[in-house]
């Protein structure tokens, strides 16, 4: 008797591990998966709601039109043709904003004299809203590509000057020290401790610049444009069609986090000594 | 040789750090450097490694002014001060940066087998223990071969198990090629079981107070009588050197002076 219970007690320690292990698996795979439960109930709720002639679904079309909608513009190259418009434009604005505020930032952010220049004008500019730059631009630049260029890489502007101007004042005083007990050239005190310090930050700052992008490129083409993603958004409000609306909108979603991922994936090599802190 | 004439410092606020630091240290000499608080230790070692060169006076090396970092001084912070974007391996090569891929990977790999860090090669700085990271910091310091190396309290940040342990092992490294050793230190213990020579500053501004030269055979036995002994004749340098410069500024700080040493 006191055998047979002692055998199942290790059979049921044994068994636990393996137990806890699949479950931890499960749960990893759960928990982003936990996210989607709602998206996903509301879209079926609602699919099926319209479906059964509750709600007519004219101003709020169910997944399966909007799925429709998307395939149509695919199908008439309209879709790729306005995605690849308006990416060219965030394109443009991001590598125009992303060198000016580069360069500008690395300079405030090393030399005291440049940032009490520079700084102030910089960041009383900031505190304008960028949009209403706009009329300006218009003025100046005309209401074609010029103008929206200028808007987007304003906007890219000041998250990636700050980020840079911030990375390069913090980087640790003692790293540096060490690179002038080796005798490194200034060429080489850049290339080996000052980039490898400033890049975490930076690539921070080149995401939340391109967020910005994408959110300007939006506002420049609704301001009017004859093409690009925002052009079909105007489309759709005109026509009355919201699935157009909403597929634009997809498509503007869709194509900003997947530029922001291959941010991050092209960064990954290089932050891979970043990922030991995270993981504690 | 490294010869050090008259050095003095006065940082740009004014502070007159060292006031005429005159020494000779014999290459391969251990000379430990102990005082007081803010008492100009870390300066003078700054000064001699040309990171924070001296605003009067001269640091020769081997005849060779020294006025910026050279290529035959190491230096030891009290923090390992390592790349944390660069491998175990990536840092102890560091100095390294303008040999052939090859020579590097050999010098490196020996020496992380001397510090006994060879399997740690390829972890990140950020994955080593306290005691680890700073032999690590130490092999980068020796993998050029430096005639001089200087170790600012290197091991104060240790717990003292770990900083024993490593005071052993920077002998036994120093035996392969015999630096020069030139090392800060709070810890009259460290100074003793390391040292040939021991060095007592005082302070305001900082000057040599004593020189107390250990003549105790290697390795050292911190229990011995002998050991006790000179660490007495040290203790009480420092006694001195701290009521002395303290006395005429303060009466009171006469007291408290003993136990200011440790802060
Ligand atoms: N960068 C600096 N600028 C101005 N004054 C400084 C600077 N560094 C040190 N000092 C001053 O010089 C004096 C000597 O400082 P130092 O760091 O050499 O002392 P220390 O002996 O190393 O002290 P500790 O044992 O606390 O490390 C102190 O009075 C300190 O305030
Ligand atoms: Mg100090």
């Amino acid at each position: 008797m006191a055998l047979v219970t002692m055998t199942i007690a290790a059979e049921q320690r044994g068994a636990v591990p393996a137990e806890r292990t699949a479950a931890k698996k499960w749960a990893r795979l759960a928990r982003p998966a936990l996210g989607l439960v709602l998206p996903v109930t509301l879209a079926v709720v609602w699919e099926f709601v319209v479906r059964m002639g509750w709600a007519s679904g004219r101003l709020a079309p169910p997944p399966s039109v909007i799925f429709q909608e998307f395939v149509d513009l695919a199908r008439s190259g309209d879709l790729q043709r306005n995605t690849l418009v308006t990416l060219g434009r965030v394109a443009a604005g991001f590598g125009c904003g992303v060198a000016v505020a580069t360069i500008v930032g690395a300079a405030a952010g090393y030399s005291p004299v440049i940032r009490r220049l520079l700084d102030p004008s910089l960041q009383a500019l900031r505190a304008i809203p960028s949009i209403a730059w706009v009329p300006l631009f218009v003025l100046w630049l005309g209401i074609f590509e010029a103008s929206k260029i200028t808007l987007i890489a304003v906007g890219v502007f000041f998250p990636v000057y700050l980020g840079v101007m911030g990375a390069i004042q913090s980087v640790d005083r003692k790293l540096v020290e060490v690179g002038r007990a080796f005798r490194l050239s200034d060429v080489q005190m850049v290339r080996r401790i000052l980039l490898p310090a400033v890049l975490p930050a930076y690539v921070i700052a080149l995401r939340s610049g391109l967020g910005l992008g994408w959110m300007f490129v939006a506002a420049a083409e609704l301001l009017g444009a004859s093409e690009g993603l925002g052009y079909l958004l105007l489309d759709g409000q005109e026509l009355g069609k919201p699935a157009e609306i909403v597929a634009a909108i997809v498509a503007f979603a869709v194509v900003g986090k997947a530029t922001d991922w291959l941010i991050a994936l092209a960064a990954a090599p290089f932050l891979r000594w970043e990922d030991v802190v995270r993981q504690e | 040789m490294l010869v050090l004439d008259r050095v003095s410092k006065t940082y740009p606020n004014g502070v007159h750090a060292l006031g005429g630091v005159s020494v000779e240290v014999d290459p391969g000499e251990i000379v430990a450097v102990i005082g007081g608080s803010g008492c100009g230790k870390s300066t003078l070692l700054r000064a001699i490694s040309g990171l924070d060169p001296a605003s009067e006076g001269t640091v020769l090396l081997d005849g060779e002014r020294i006025s910026a970092p050279h290529q035959k001084i190491g230096i030891i912070f009290q923090e390992p001060r390592l790349l944390p974007w660069l491998k175990v391996a990536g840092n102890v090569g560091f100095g390294l940066g303008d040999r052939p891929k090859q020579e590097r990977a050999a010098r490196v790999a020996t020496t992380l087998k001397r510090v006994g860090l060879a399997d740690k090669a390829a972890m990140w700085p950020r994955e080593l223990s306290g005691g680890q990271a700073q032999r690590v910091a130490i092999a980068r310091a020796l993998v050029p071969r430096p005639e001089v190396l200087l170790l600012d309290e290197p091991f104060s940040a240790l717990d003292a198990f770990t900083r024993t342990d490593l005071q052993d092992h920077l002998l036994d490294l120093w035996a392969d090629a015999k630096p020069t050793l030139i090392l800060v230190t709070h810890d009259v213990d460290e100074a003793i079981v390391l040292a040939d020579r021991v060095m007592v500053m005082c302070p305001r501004p900082g000057r040599i107070f004593d020189e107390i030269a250990v003549d105790l055979p290697r390795p050292r036995d911190r229990q011995s009588a002998a050991f006790d002994f000179v660490k007495r004749r040290v203790l009480a340098a420092l006694d001195r050197s701290l009521s002395r410069a303290v006395a005429p500024a303060d009466g009171e700080a006469k007291a408290s002076a003993g136990a200011a040493l440790w802060w």
